[in-house]
């Protein structure tokens, strides 16, 4: 059971479509700014989805919920049906070893596991097509004793029953879930001994087995596209009804980042804050109309002209100038009013090119060239 | 023996239609409208009349829980979670609720929400209920499409939303404060109480934590009343309860029952009695894995409630999640088991639990196969006494009581098999 980043990682992750609709509507659960709540969903549609959770998933599931990655890997190790490494190709199979499953022969089943699948627990069989684990209380007590095999619980098993699951499986066939022995859900083996007054004839399989058989997903690896997305609780208008009525919770605290991030933010964040200036700057002085000038990606092949010898350029103008894609004299001496007014806006120095004469002296230096 | 029309989930084993109309059919989402329109402090009046004690383990009264919650909204909104996280050991009775007769507990969840002034309730079930995630998600896909929940939920005025919120492996997020960490996108470890949820639960905001069973029985004792439930059990341990019977006896199963019922006539009646007879029945343990074990023989007459099993026999009724051992158990290694299943779940926040859970399952461990010293049964004696009482929530308690209940119950045992490992002789006990 490994509880730590597996030695071996994918390139990258990404959910399919579909499922990136569905991990989308799940967030929509949670009121403004508690979108982390749905961390343990996401993490369990990509192992849906893979069938395990690796760091590239952790790292995009993180970066969906503005999470910091740590927080997301301690959830992923925390909670024990994540699997940090890669299992069998057709299934994982976890047999439940609690005490009503071990008193009815759960034993045995991990037993027919280490026969048939692979002497220890989390290990690949030999055609890597399984891997199982003993897992805590699985919830199925009275149909004790039983496994989980993909989405679903087999019950009532028997060591013979269990071991033909294991070659169905292999030989791509998926047996129906549920009851192993003839059992409709957790009522009584011998016959109803409550709720005799209401029986008015069953559907073929109980809630569970009835659901496996319809979508027959049981081993899938899930793209989202078995189930029509359903989100109800968003209405009409976009809203939903609960977090209209109440009001929202209080703010969480921020999320710290790691440094490397905060850097990166902020630099996209930089030219964001300047983009509103600009209009504002063009509403207080809109007398000329800015047009932008030709402007190359890089020098020409001779190299850039030494722009500081125009007057009133150092080399923090010279960079800008550079940035904005100017490196020659004749680019500057090309410049029309319009032009020069585009270059104006975008320099810390209002109004110097047209006080120093820029223009004139870069035709001057561009001729002499 | 309880009558089916005396029944609250008429369709447990989902035999019937599972869906809106057949829970319709069978008296649910009856006049909801009418029950909330007569007020949160009727409902709550009312739940406190019934005597219904909280299904999840405690037992605390569900209507002096929802009396807690703040009765003026301070600005912030008011939760109600709904704790479906099944998990202790021997336990499958909210499962077989959720998949099969999820009205009830769709419903409840909007009358309850009601009186503690909640728009919204999240019911967090365990990851590994995939399927019954999905059938109740279906229900409740249904309630939205009939106008049941989103706003005017069933015509009451009250705008309600229901989610569906899973976890993924972890017995401690049936802790409420553990559960609500978890929900917020943590790790689910206990928080420290105070503040209670009632003050600051979910995202800081008034919540209340309420076990599906609890609630799924709101709509039923409501419309039927409070004295028609309290005329169930036995003073102060009233109602109908879901029973989940698992292990040693002939057939297995969940079923709804009286409080108070006796344990004999529940294994006769339900459970086509003990596996080789009642001579054969060496150890229940009546409640879930967290209660402590009781000698068979005290067991036959044992009446099934709250206060009879803790006072008169030292356990506890716990979720009525009842596992009957029969003389072919290793009573040793059955505990040792439990151990071993606390130290996994063990969430590793205090100290006394996260390394006693170690100490106690590897002391078990050798006591399984008596290498050990006599001495030793005293030593481990005292490390439960150690941990329990010394952790932030109730897992620490829950990991010493089975140890406890075995010492109390089956030392002979023990100091048998540890006689027998040094003399490379069978003792007495083992013989038998």
């Amino acid at each position: 059971m490994l509880r730590r980043l597996y030695h071996e990682q994918p390139e990258s992750f990404a959910f399919t479509p579909d499922n990136q609709k569905w991990a989308e509507g799940q967030i929509t659960k949670y009121p403004a700014g508690r979108q982390a709540s749905a961390v343990i969903p996401l993490l369990w549609r990509a192992q849906e989805q893979e069938g395990w959770v690796s760091k590239p998933a952790i790292e995009a599931i993180a970066d969906m919920l503005d999470m910091s990655y740590i927080r997301v890997l301690e959830v992923t190790s925390f909670y024990f049906m994540f699997q940090m490494q890669p299992v069998g190709s057709v299934a994982h199979i976890q047999v439940c070893g609690t005490l009503s499953c071990m008193i009815c022969g759960a034993e045995d089943l991990i037993a027919v596991c280490k026969d048939k699948i692979a002497a220890n627990p989390h290990e690949l069989s030999a055609d890597g097509k399984f891997s199982w684990e003993e897992v805590e209380c699985l919830g199925a007590c009275t149909n004790a004793p039983m496994v989980q095999i993909g989405k679903d619980y087999y019950e009532d098993l028997t060591v013979e029953g269990f071991a033909q699951i294991i070659d169905d499986l292999a030989a791509g066939k998926v047996p129906t879930p549920g009851p192993q022995n003839g059992r409709y859900a957790s009522e009584p083996l011998s016959g109803l001994t409550s709720l005799t007054e209401y029986d008015s004839g069953k559907t073929q399989y109980n809630a569970s087995a009835q659901l496996a058989t319809d979508i027959g997903e049981t081993i899938k690896r899930i793209d989202g596209t078995e189930v029509p997305l359903r989100t109800p609780w968003v209405g009409k208008d976009g809203t939903v009804a609960s977090m209209d009525a109440a009001g929202a919770p209080p703010k969480p605290a921020p999320t710290p980042k790691p440094a490397a991030k905060q850097a990166e933010e902020a630099k996209k964040a930089a030219p964001k804050k300047a983009a509103p200036k600009k209009p504002a700057k063009a509403e207080e002085a809109p007398a000329v109309e800015e047009t932008q000038p030709e402007t190359l990606s890089a020098a020409r092949d001779g190299g850039a002209d030494d722009l500081k010898k125009l007057k009133g350029v150092g080399p923090k103008l010279e960079g800008l100038l550079n940035e904005l894609g100017f490196y020659h004299f004749d680019q500057i001496a090309a410049w029309t009013e319009a032009e020069v007014a585009w270059v104006d806006s975008r320099l810390s120095f209002k109004g110097r090119i047209e006080r120093d004469g820029w223009i004139a002296q870069a035709k001057e230096l561009a001729e002499g060239q | 023996m309880l009558q089916d029309q005396d029944r609250i989930f008429t369709n447990l084993y989902g035999m019937h239609e599972r869906t809106l109309k057949g829970a319709q059919a069978r008296g649910h989402w009856d006049g909801t409208a009418k029950i909330i329109q007569n007020g949160r402090d009727w409902i709550i009046d009312n739940m406190k009349a019934s005597g219904l004690r909280g299904r999840g383990g405690a037992g605390f009264p569900t209507g002096l829980k929802w009396s807690f919650m703040p009765k003026e909204s301070d600005g912030r909104p008011a939760y109600l979670v709904i704790n479906a996280d099944e998990s202790e050991p021997g336990t499958c009775k909210d499962r077989e609720i959720m998949r099969h007769d999820p009205h009830t507990l769709i419903e409840g969840a909007l009358i309850a929400s009601f009186a503690m002034q909640a728009h919204a309730a999240y019911i967090y079930i365990r990851g590994e209920y995939i399927r019954e995630k999905e059938a109740l998600q279906n229900a409740i896909d249904e309630a939205y499409d009939a106008g049941l929940l989103g706003r005017n939920a069933a015509g009451s005025g009250w705008d309600f939303d229901v989610f569906l919120h899973h976890g993924a492996g972890a017995y401690i997020c049936g802790e409420e404060t553990a559960l609500i960490e978890s929900l917020e996108g943590k790790k689910g470890m206990p928080r420290m109480k105070p503040p209670f949820p009632a003050g600051a639960g979910l995202y800081g905001c008034p919540t209340t934590v309420n076990n599906v069973e609890s609630i799924a029985v709101v709509p039923t004792i409501l419309r039927r009343g409070p004295e028609w439930f309290a005329g169930f059990g036995r003073p102060n341990n009233a109602g109908t309860k879901l029973f989940g019977i698992s292990g040693h006896v002939n057939n297995p199963c969940v079923v709804e029952e009286e409080m108070s019922i006796s344990f004999e006539e529940l294994i006769e009646k339900h459970c086509g009695g003990i596996r080789g007879g009642w001579d054969n029945l060496l150890a229940v343990i009546p409640g879930g894995s967290s209660v402590p074990c009781v000698r068979g023989e005290n067991m036959k007459d044992a009446i099934m409630d709250f206060d009879y099993l803790r006072n008169d026999l030292g356990s506890g009724l716990g979720t009525a999640a009842v596992i009957v051992m029969d003389k072919s158990t290793d009573i040793v290694k059955a505990i040792w088991r439990l151990s071993k299943f606390y130290k996994h779940e063990s969430c590793g926040q205090c100290t006394p639990c996260r390394e006693g859970t170690g100490w106690m399952m590897r002391v078990m461990d050798r006591l399984v196969r008596g290498e050990a010293d006599p001495e030793e049964i005293d030593m481990l004696w005292d490390v439960t006494k150690q941990v329990e009482g010394h952790t932030i929530c109730a897992l620490g308690d829950a990991a010493a009581w089975p140890i406890q209940g075995l010492i109390r119950n089956f030392r002979e045992e023990i100091e048998d098999r540890i006689k027998a490992q040094k003399t490379g002789r069978m003792g007495a006990m083992a013989a038998e």
